[in-house]
């Protein structure tokens, strides 16, 4: 395996407004090798690539592609220098057949129009050396999703300059026997001396396929490792941004150190007094949800998940791990496959979201712009919404009486606005999420699921409504509280159901239920 | 956290958040404005047109034959907000239209009872709609498409291709008649205009639309009906252009499957789109598409009394189409707005101390 850096990304800052996507990121390939580039959501990954490939141009810094600097206009200008990407969704045309695909929109040809004989054997030999064997003259459709993950591949290396071939998120829609033989694929490309740069989340298949590693958080460079040198936990203690050496110095103290960015509500101390027996139904605890072995296939493996009233119940996982996933069988936006779901100890089954808020769940979904608010409306109608639609058409609020009740929670919850017929969308983020609070706080739920309900918004308003939560909590709400923050998870959770690739593998109480635990935990090498 | 003002209390402008300022502007020219102004601009040109003992009965006629077109705006407006769309209006003219003429003059219905079936087949058209966009969600331009080229061909199965005269005291009445010194028609819109407010401005309904049609992922988890919002929608605009047809069938005293209604569908969404409800979907303004619907027959009419060709009016509805979407176009709009605001950005920057 040769050292030689191929791509040399330096100083890479681009940003976009509000957000400054990728700051002073250097990043480096050397040829003949397999780099994984790893970060959970917002870390960087994709726009570094969309860089790389020319979608982006970079604001500063350099890019130097085997030996000169290049400034990748487009993604074919890109792969013209050598810098081929297959997507993680297929780009082809399933309709034509793998031949036509692999040609498209570069089609020899002669006076007579397209070579047909040449396209179908050329194309058959480029299959064969990634040892692929099928008919060439089939539609594309009618093969796996891997062969026609190969075929962007193999159409991605017929261009002879390619030099590096950048894979973004190819195993996302694969089982475990396509992802083996796409492994075989990158191994034989590696030994024909390829850069290639991986970009996926799942741990497993990096530490089976990769030779190094990248870790970008928040748009930072965190440190680029050989694979041998970086153990499971420490590369996810990286990606959410705990040094995990630090915390076994500070394990002695016996206490995380909280960098709080506000006086917090007291943790909760009455929850974290000893473990909660949750099964039996104890005498203070009130069992509220109780999923039994559900699961939907391709999204989350068999699951058991209990919430009490009164508790705040913690997922905790990587991007990807099914977190996301059990929030949305669970409020009924998608249907389970299997297993049951319990309500007060009764059996129900929730099938749509109407349903869910008809048993009092509330959902503040991960995408408050695409899922969360109606931007066009006025704040009163997103706090009402919720309330109104469960009440029915006929039993409408006054628009006086929809006021009062927005004015009430903007005065509660302190939402910035200049009044409650403001429009939402010129809110700040912050006071969005707050809004959607409002609306199923005015619904007056038994069950929360908060889908990272602090992304992306300012530190103020964050720890405020963390604040709220945890007054939610003291009020015996139930709630789910899904963030990619241990910090968060540690602070407000009773109990943490841990998850990796679409697995709950465990589930952590009382003094477990600390940043380092939940690390191990995720990297399967929990005590 | 600061606490909220009152935009209008804060004396000093400076001090009020940019959003505030944007906001409390929106509220002082509500958007209806513009077409208004439209209105009243080609009223000025058709009255200069005429002669003036002519003005205002060429005023009245451009509203009585606004009349079908206005309530399919109506109808098309609650669709439209819902973010979908309904080709189908005109062929649903054509269809009830031929449903009451039939009934009248060839099984003899009295006419309260043939209305009320021909209302009742709009309704049924619109359900139809309803369900292929609502329950097997089928985009609605293309499930609208069915009953466009279907409606038009029931009708004319119906009556075997034959023109069907209405000779009725009764039913002249719809199209023609008199009450209070108004035309009937016009008593029809008024009345259909102040139902359709009170159904979604007095109760939840106008809410859900504007929810379902501005973010359907987010008005879904709300646990908004979508489904119920849309299909019912689609029977609102059904049962709106059946009473279209019924004016246009009254008006020539006769059913004709290929004449009324045709192009219909066309009018209707210009006039929406005029009146300032965006195709996207989201807001609506029902008093904005009555005014879209008057400009469009104002424009027809105005050319028509200048002795222009016929001909003519596809093509200046065609520019209006152009300057409509032009407006609502926010890429257009900035690339004409810059130089303007880049100069008063200038001014204000250079007199800046």
């Amino acid at each position: 395996m040769s050292s030689v850096p191929l791509l040399q990304m330096r100083a890479i800052s681009r940003s976009f407004p509000g957000v400054r996507a990728l700051d002073g990121v250097d990043f480096t390939v050397r040829a003949g090798e397999i780099h994984a580039l790893m970060g959970e959501n917002g870390a960087g990954k994709s726009t570094l690539i969309k860089v790389l490939t020319g979608i982006y141009p970079h604001e500063s810094g350099q890019v130097i592609f085997d030996g000169r600097e290049i400034k990748p206009r487009s993604p074919s200008h890109a792969q013209s220098l050598g810098v081929s990407t297959v997507y993680q969704e297929v780009n082809l045309v399933p309709t034509l057949s793998v031949a036509e695909n692999f040609f498209l929109g570069r089609e020899p040809r002669n006076l007579l129009g397209i070579k047909w004989r040449q396209i179908k054997r050329r194309s058959r030999a480029a299959l064969e050396k990634l040892n692929i064997h099928i008919d060439v003259s089939r539609e594309l459709g009618s093969y796996s999703v891997a062969i026609q993950q190969m075929v962007a591949i193999a159409r991605a290396l017929d261009v002879p300059a390619t030099k590096l071939l950048v894979l973004d998120e190819p195993t996302s829609s694969l089982d475990s026997g396509e992802v083996k033989r796409l492994f075989d694929v990158m191994r034989t490309l590696r030994g024909q001396g390829l850069g290639i740069v991986f970009v996926t989340h799942f741990l497993d298949q990096v530490y089976s396929v990769s030779d190094r590693i990248t870790v970008l958080r928040n748009g930072r460079l965190v440190g680029e490792y050989p694979i041998a040198e970086l153990p499971r936990a420490e590369l996810i203690g990286r990606m959410m941004g705990r040094d995990l050496a630090a915390f076994e110095k500070e394990a002695a103290k016996h206490e995380t150190p909280a960098p709080a960015p506000a006086p917090m509500a007291p943790t909760p101390a009455a929850a974290h007094d000893g473990v909660i027996d949750y099964t039996g139904g104890g005498p203070r605890t009130q069992i509220f949800l109780q999923a039994r072995g559900m699961a939907r296939k391709g999204c989350i493996e068999p699951f058991d998940l209990t919430v009490q009233e009164g508790e705040i119940v913690g997922l905790a996982g990587l991007l990807g791990s099914g977190r996301t996933e059990i929030a949305r069988l669970l409020f009924g936006i998608d249907r389970p496959s299997q297993g049951q779901l319990l309500i007060d100890n009764q059996q129900t089954y929730v099938g749509s979201p109407r349903e869910a808020i008809r048993r009092r769940f509330g959902f503040i979904p991960e995408d408050r712009k695409t899922q969360g608010i109606i931007p066009n409306l006025t704040v009163r109608e997103n706090v009402i919404l919720a309330l109104q639609s469960s009440r029915g058409w006929t039993k409408f609020f006054s628009p006086a009486k929809q006021r009062a009740i927005a004015d009430k929670y903007i005065k509660a919850l302190g939402i910035a606005t200049p009044d409650a017929d403001a429009l939402v969308k010129n809110l700040s983020g912050g006071n969005q999420q707050k809004v959607i609070l409002a609306r199923w706080l005015a619904s007056d739920p038994r069950l929360l699921i908060l889908d990272e309900p602090t992304r992306g918004i300012d530190v103020g308003a964050k720890a405020e409504i963390q604040k709220l939560i945890l007054a939610l909590v003291r009020e015996g709400k139930a709630i789910l509280f899904i963030s990619s923050e241990l910090e968060e998870v540690v602070r407000c959770c009773d109990r943490v159901a841990v998850l990796r690739d679409r697995v709950k593998i465990g589930e952590l109480t009382g003094d477990q239920i600390n940043e380092q635990t939940i690390i191990r935990t995720i990297a399967g090498d929990a005590a | 956290m600061s606490v909220p003002t009152d935009p209008i209390s804060t004396a000093d402008p400076a001090a009020s958040s940019s959003s505030s300022q944007r906001y409390t502007r929106r509220r002082r020219v509500p958007p209806i404005v513009w077409p208004l102004i439209a209105l009243v601009l080609i009223f000025i040109i058709l009255g200069f047109s005429v002669d003036p003992q002519h003005r205002m009965s060429s005023f009245i006629s451009v509203v009585d034959n606004a009349a079908p077109v206005m309530l399919l705006a109506l109808g098309m407006t609650l669709v439209i907000a819902t973010g979908g769309i309904d080709l189908s209006v005109g062929a649903i003219m054509a269809l009830s239209g031929m449903v009451a003429a039939m009934l009248i003059t060839q099984r003899g219905w009295p006419v309260p009872l043939a209305v009320s079936a021909a209302l009742t087949a709009g309704a049924l058209a619109g359900a139809w709609n309803g369900f292929l966009v609502a329950v097997v969600r089928i985009p609605p331009l293309v499930a609208t498409l069915v009953l466009m080229y279907a409606g038009r061909g029931v009708a004319m199965l119906l009556s075997q291709g034959q023109h069907v005269r209405v000779n009725s005291a009764w039913f002249d009445f719809i199209g023609g008649g008199f009450l209070l010194g108004l035309p009937f028609s016009i008593w029809i819109v008024i009345a259909t205009l102040v139902a359709i407010t009170l159904l979604t401005r007095r109760t939840a309904i106008g809410l859900f639309i504007e929810s379902v049609g501005d973010n359907p992922i987010a008005a879904r988890y709300a646990g908004v009906n979508a489904v119920g919002v849309k299909f019912s929608v689609y029977v609102v605009s059904g049962l709106c252009s059946a009473m279209a047809g019924l004016i246009a069938a009254s008006d020539i005293r006769e059913a004709d499957a290929n004449l009324i209604g045709l192009y219909k569908e066309l009018d209707a969404i210009l006039a929406v789109v005029i009146g300032g409800t965006s195709l996207a979907g989201g807001r609506f303004s029902l008093v904005g598409s009555i005014i879209g619907a008057l400009i469009v027959q104002a424009v027809t009419t105005t050319i028509l009394t200048r002795g222009v060709l016929p001909e003519m009016t596809q093509v200046v509805k065609a520019v209006v189409v152009i300057a409509v979407a032009l407006l609502q176009s926010a890429p257009f709009v900035r690339m004409v707005a810059s130089p303007f605001r880049g100069r008063a950005g200038a001014t204000s920057r250079g007199s800046a101390p």
